[in-house]
């Protein structure tokens, strides 16, 4: 099951999908839930909806379950000579730039390769390490004219990092943020293909997540869910990272705690993990989540959200690392909250008076 | 030797693309180069007169002249290529390590490798953007710092000892191609095509040289053995081509891309003997060869160590100019390789017998 899994995930891995150019991760998730779900939308900003309808009487309360389908690249602001300068979209690490081979959504697909010129070239004098974008470029090999007539300000650039595994259940490569939930939610949705579900269901794939969270805001305004569960990614333990603000591949999956996650979804969560004997932390988030939750928290008249999170290491680079067991927990944790949901589950919510 | 002789010049062609795919594609940090001597010698077994590999790993193939007398010119290309070595565990498949070779640090985090023999794969990553400080973002790379993660399920197939490389990228991009190791992987296919395409004129000592990266060690006990008349190393030197920040002249280029083969005159290690400048920029000029003189400074090829053997070996380095060498993607024209080698062929096919006769 793991290999086939792991798979499915490299295939997951392999679309692109920068903020606000989900098109093709969205056609490829869409043949994927196509045959999961009885209904397939695209939301006005591009956010996928796949909706499992409930046989409870209606109106139905609705459950969202969120996961960001963006990730994080870069994008062309001049075509200098043979050379492009270029910003990010979502937050990158300069340091792990140069030397990156990536792929140019010009007019045509373009290969090329980030570089960082010499110190002695600075304007500043200042050391490259110090330095934001401004002395990184991305050289496609092609002559300025050549360029100039195939790529512009505005064009795409994005990680050309084929997938690849270590070992047999590490799986690596660019836009684990957030495929690897992608897999867990796909996952769920398998899980729960043959089960009958009192409540609806909305897996969303959502988009912009890495900019604003605008796909999630407003597919919760559309949706108007009962409750929501945003599945991302958290922290991995790793060289150089804090221990107290990682959990460690194959420790199971985290579980928000804070103002961004009710207390009575925090606790049915950890109820279920027990039962179904997952491991799991308790992921302290003392302000915003920096996730989906957030957003959708505060939509409409406010909806109680929780966040699910599987570690991988290294985020926000293209050799990110998730260990394939964290993402079959979170998928089957998912599966089973879905199903536990019955009439009688709306009054946990509720707040003492 | 005739006036004028007529030779096929060799090209570059779909084989010779992917050979240097397939050489780049292998790894061959620095003491370890046995990859690369096997896809040398499956190229070129049939064809050579004599094929040895000598005490420290040079591939040593000599076609003889076909004329009585001959110079005996040695061809140099180290087979070496930058790299890792791992020094120490540190935990669950981390893995602490040193560079070796000049590796350009700042091109090593968030990069993908292969490690030791098995070629198992491990990355080395950076402490996330969201839980680091913008100073320690902006802060230098330290070596010391990082650790080689080959994950928890291969670290006992992975040891200290092991080198590691960056993993391939070779790719056709228009008139360029990418690919890491161009330095020096671009040299050993010219030298195999001018193995394949020996000029009768010459003994022709090819050699194929280990740890040219830490101090062109092979290349010095090759010279010693093959004791030639001539030599000159094939290799790839940067091109630092870029447009300055602030618009003034980038003057510090060292070489140019499209200008095609870079001749030696000077660099740290060596000066080339000038008999050997002006045949080289003779033959050019004479073929229509595009040609480019490297700026003289730093850097050193294998003619460092060679032109020092003996009673003194006249020497002189031709490259292809290349970017980003010492990095996970170099890149290099396609037609300057072809140029160098066209360049190479015909002044090694012109070269006069008596060229060491005349004045320096």
């Amino acid at each position: 099951m793991i290999n086939s899994l792991s798979s499915e995930l490299i295939q997951l891995l392999k679309p692109p999908g920068l903020p606000g150019y989900e098109n093709e991760i969205r056609s490829y998730l869409s043949t994927l839930w196509e045959p999961l779900t009885d209904v397939l939308e695209v939301s006005n900003l591009g956010s996928l909806h796949g909706v499992r309808l409930g046989r409870g009487p209606t109106p139905r309360p609705a459950l969202l379950l969120a996961a960001h389908m963006d990730v994080i690249g870069l994008m062309t602001t001049m075509v200098d000579d043979s050379f492009l300068h270029f910003t990010s979209l979502g937050g990158i690490d300069r340091r792990i730039l140069p030397g990156q081979a990536v792929m140019i959504h010009g007019r045509e697909l373009l290969p090329g390769v980030i570089i960082q010129l010499p110190d002695y070239l600075n304007n500043d004098r200042k050391p490259a390490s110090s330095r934001d974008f401004s002395n990184l470029r991305v050289d496609t090999g092609l002559p300025g004219r050549e360029l100039n007539r195939l790529v512009r300000s505005g064009d795409l650039i994005v990680f050309d990092q084929q997938p690849f595994m270590l070992g047999d259940h590490l799986v690596g490569g660019s836009g684990l943020d957030n495929r690897a939930s992608l897999a867990a939610l796909t996952l769920c949705l398998k899980i729960i293909q043959k089960s009958r579900l009192h409540w609806d269901l909305w897996a969303v794939a959502t988009v912009q997540e890495e900019i604003s969270g605008a796909g999630a805001v407003t597919s919760a305004f559309e949706i108007e869910p009962t409750l929501a569960v945003a599945i991302d990614v958290t922290y991995g333990s790793g060289p150089g990272s804090p221990a107290h603000k990682t959990f460690p591949l194959e420790g199971g999956v985290t579980l928000g705690w804070g103002p961004d996650v009710h207390p009575a979804l925090y606790s049915t969560f950890a109820e279920l993990a027990e039962q179904l004997e997952i491991p799991y932390e308790m992921e302290v988030m003392p302000g915003r989540s920096g996730t989906d939750a957030t957003v959708i928290q505060t939509s409409t008249t406010g909806v109680p959200t929780m966040v699910i999170s599987i570690p991988i290491r290294y985020m926000h680079s293209p050799v990110e690392i998730v260990h394939m067991h964290d993402i079959v927990r979170a998928g089957r944790l998912l599966a089973d909250f879905t199903t536990s949901l019955d009439a009688e589950f709306l009054p946990r919510l509720a707040w003492q008076p | 030797m005739p006036a004028t002789q007529t030779t096929i010049i060799p090209t570059i062609g779909n084989h010779q693309f992917q050979l240097l795919e397939r050489l780049t594609d292998a790894c061959a940090v620095s003491g370890d180069e046995g990859a690369i001597r096997q896809i040398i010698m499956a190229e070129l077994a049939d064809i050579v007169d004599e094929a040895e590999t000598d005490p420290l790993g040079n591939l040593l193939l000599i076609r003889r002249s076909q004329q009585q007398h001959p110079l005996r010119v040695m061809l140099a290309a180290h087979m070496d290529e930058v790299g890792l070595m791992l020094t120490a565990r540190d935990g669950d498949g981390f893995f602490r390590f040193e560079t070796i070779g000049g590796v350009n640090k700042s091109y090593l985090p968030g990069k993908l490798f292969r490690v030791g023999a098995n070629r198992i794969p491990g990355v080395i990553g950076l402490n996330p953007f969201h839980l680091s400080e913008p100073s320690e973002r902006q802060n230098s790379i330290s070596i010391d710092s990082l650790r080689l993660d080959v994950g928890s399920e291969n670290a006992g197939r992975v040891n200290p000892g092991d080198r590691a490389a960056f993993a391939s990228c070779f790719t056709r991009m228009g008139p360029s191609l990418r690919a890491k190791a161009l330095d020096n992987r671009v040299g050993v296919a010219t030298l195999v095509e001018l193995v394949r395409h020996a000029p009768p004129n010459i003994d022709l000592l090819a050699a194929f040289t280990v740890q040219e990266e830490i101090g062109g060690r092979g290349a010095q006990v090759a010279a010693y053995r093959l004791n030639p008349d001539i030599a000159m190393a094939i290799d790839c030197t940067p091109a630092y081509d870029f447009p300055s920040e602030n618009g003034a002249k980038n003057t510090r280029y060292n070489s140019q891309l499209d200008a095609g083969p870079a001749i030696y005159i000077a660099d740290r290690a060596t000066l080339s003997d000038p008999r050997l400048v002006r045949h080289l920029i003779a033959s050019a000029e004479q073929a229509g060869i595009p040609y480019q003189l490297r700026q003289p400074g730093g850097g050193g090829t294998d003619a460092g160590t060679i032109h020092l053997q003996r009673s003194g070996i006249p020497s002189i380095s031709i490259s292809v100019p290349g970017r980003y060498a010492h990095t996970p993607a170099g890149l290099i024209r396609i037609k300057d390789w072809e140029n160098t080698l066209a360049l190479l062929h015909t002044a090694l096919s012109h070269l006069p017998s008596d060229l060491l006769a005349t004045p320096r």
